[in-house]
């Protein structure tokens, strides 16, 4: 178990920088993830803090010591890869023996050890196999028990579930979170999937060309966006943005509702909303649609559950409401989050 | 437009194709067409040489004589006792498995160094890479001059550095020495070739393998041994088949520095074979022994082949 401190990390390609100046703190035992659009450097900071790549600039702890400087075997820390990087010649079993072998660990010791790692996934059966002949689900529990085996200070895990089916992974999610919670070691998740983030996450960060825009737990990540990109980036569909006066006015779908089904003791504002497209995904209907009055044309999404059972038409125009409590304020031209206004 | 009116259009007739764009458009006879070069040429240069070998080894026919008669196993029975096959024989196996030994340990070392990053890799790579594309004669012409026993440039450099007095060391004039500096010469010329082929073998293991090690915690030699190494097996088998395939078959080298001497002493089968068919002009007895080491070879080529399948693990 170890903390994580990430000061001021810098990390140029060249004249191109991939991370820009992250300044981080992950407590003992915590579930972070670093989340944000392919090309944001959240994958060259999980290999920094591996020590497989070297920062430009900026300090690493890990466990309150500076390991900048310290080979990744020296780092105390196991990774997961989206590849899941098996060695392809080597059975379920050599695979996940090859750190302890590596440590020096007692020969007799590596099978006992072995033996409880594949039995926390359930691939006891497996052992014998090579990744070749396993599935994508087996060979990323191969790969999890073969970072897990040595009991590493630091987990870091890059994407291990993008290669999976949407039903495997989203009980591969269920199951890694328990592991984590049982086992307590500091995780370190890379993702783009905002859904895996907000599943996962005890905090996420999130990463845009380079810089960390937010940290904070999945509620106020979604709750209460710094800035509009963060607003856009977390949420599907993405919180409505509308420009307004000398401001960005931001609500999430959900709470676009037509006037009336709001609960009557709310203060809420109210729009006229000109519905082009109405979809059916059967728990929800997601209209869109453009505003009307002092909002003029602007494009907006509404997400109605199955329980608001008003009739919306394509080609009509509507009277929608939000309450004003779920209106967020941002700046046009920092696009950070600003204090509330009277509309 | 009336997206209707496109759908009532009358269906036009496919243009009908040419006979060349037919034969490129079948699989059928693109094969054919393209295979077809490769082997007609194969089987002149290749197949009627070897099966008039073949029969040449079990006649007696020389290259004077206009008979040929069949004499059964009556050439290959004649030369099997004789010093010079078992020298031939001898040498050749040192020459094509020092050689190779050397090539395998030397290429292996290009190839990882070669796998890094540094300011002057493209010009190292290039300078590799020139021995290969230079005519084999005109290289070991050369070589010829630096193992010159009076204006050698090795012996010069040496007394340079006074690691030698006096003449010097007869590079191509004592037994010991001359299969050195063909073994020398021959590595010059083929690590070029081992060492692309193992670079590719390098390239082709996907850099989340050799990060999954470093982050496991192996040193060099094991993350070496257990994970790059049997991962480039199969293609360093391969590497290692033609190498030893292209070294008992070939004595361009042997016959532009030594002729085969001094003594004998880097007479090889495909040497002794040459001198004994065409110089000496006893055909049969030449085709007997070049063809001595084939089910040796053959033998070796299937279980290379077969091991690299094994090996083969992605």
């Amino acid at each position: 178990m170890a903390t994580v401190e990430i000061r001021g990390i810098k990390k140029n390609y060249g004249a191109v920088p991939a991370v820009n100046g992250v300044t981080l703190h992950i407590k003992d035992s915590e579930f972070l993830v670093l989340l944000g659009p392919s090309g944001c450097g959240k994958s060259t900071l999980l290999r920094m803090v591996a020590g497989l790549e070297t920062p430009s600039a900026g300090q690493l702890l890990i466990g309150d010591k500076v390991v900048n400087d310290l080979p990744p075997r020296a780092r105390q820390v196991a990774m997961v890869f989206q590849s899941y990087a098996l060695y392809p010649h080597m059975t379920a079993f050599k695979n996940i023996a090859f750190p302890l072998k590596a440590q020096g660990m007692n020969k007799t010791e590596i099978p006992k050890r072995v033996d409880w790692a594949a039995t926390l996934f359930g691939i006891g059966h497996l052992l014998q196999r090579k990744p070749r002949e396993l599935s994508g689900g087996e060979r990323q529990r191969v790969a999890l028990a073969r970072a897990l085996v040595r009991e590493p200070a630091v987990f870091l895990l890059d994407e291990p579930l993008s290669n999976l089916d949407a039903q495997l992974r989203a009980s591969a999610r269920e199951e890694l979170q328990q592991l984590q919670r049982r086992i307590g070691t500091t995780t370190i998740y890379v993702t783009h999937d905002q859904v895996e983030a907000m599943g996962l996450g005890d905090r996420i960060a999130v990463m845009r060309a380079g810089l960390v825009r937010q940290v904070g737990t999945p509620l106020e990540i979604y709750d209460e966006p710094a800035d509009t990109f963060v607003a856009r980036f977390v949420g599907s569909p993405p919180m409505n943005l509308v420009r307004h006066a000398d401001y960005v006015l931001g609500f999430r779908p959900e709470h676009f509702l037509p006037k009336g089904t709001q609960d009557p003791s709310s203060t809420t504002v109210s729009f006229s909303f000109r519905v082009t497209r109405v979809e059916y995904l059967g728990a929800d209907r997601l209209l869109y649609g453009a505003l009307g009055g002092a909002y003029a044309e602007q494009k907006v999404i509404g997400r109605l559950p199955s329980t608001v059972t008003v009739r919306i038409e394509p080609n009509l125009t509507y009277d929608f409401a939000v309450d004003v409590t779920v209106l967020r304020f941002f700046d046009p031209s920092t696009e950070l989050r600003v204090s509330a206004r009277s509309l | 437009m009336n997206p209707t009116t496109q759908f009532a259009e009358e269906p036009q007739p496919a243009r009908a194709l040419g006979a060349p764009r037919k034969v490129f458009d079948s699989d059928h006879w693109l094969g054919a067409v393209l295979i077809g070069p490769a082997v007609l040429y194969i089987g002149l240069l290749v197949g009627i040489p070897f099966f008039m070998s073949l029969y040449y080894s079990v006649s007696n026919t020389t290259t004077g004589g206009e008979s040929m008669t069949f004499v059964g196993l009556r050439n290959f029975a004649n030369i099997v006792g004789t010093p010079k096959l078992q020298t031939a024989l001898k040498n050749t196996l040192t020459f094509a498995l020092l050689s190779q030994l050397v090539i395998l340990l030397l290429s292996h070392a290009l190839a990882l160094a070669l796998q890094k990053e540094f300011r002057v890799k493209k010009l190292l790579r290039f300078l590799i890479l020139l021995p290969w594309v230079a005519p084999i004669s005109i290289g070991t012409i050369g070589w010829l001059w630096i193992f010159d026993s009076t204006y050698s440039v090795l012996n010069w450099t040496l007394r340079l550095l006074g690691l030698v007095h006096g003449p010097g060391f007869m590079w191509l004039g004592v037994p010991n020495l001359a299969m050195g500096s063909i073994i020398a010469v021959h590595v010059w010329r083929q690590l070029p070739l081992a060492t692309v082929i193992l670079l590719a073998g390098h390239s082709s293991i996907s850099k989340d393998i050799h990060d999954a090690a470093a982050v496991d915690g192996a040193s060099f030699w094991r993350h070496f041994f257990q994970v790059t190494v049997p991962l480039i097996l199969p293609i360093s088998l391969v590497a290692l088949l033609f190498g030893l395939i292209f070294t008992f078959t070939d004595m361009i080298i042997i016959y532009n520095l030594t002729r085969g001497g001094p003594f004998d002493s880097t007479q090889v089968l495909a040497s002794l074979a040459f001198y004994t068919g065409i110089a000496g002009g006893d055909l049969a007895e030449g085709a007997a022994i070049s063809l001595f080491l084939f089910p040796l070879l053959l033998a070796v080529a299937i279980g290379f082949l077969r091991t690299a399948r094994r090996a083969e693990v992605l």
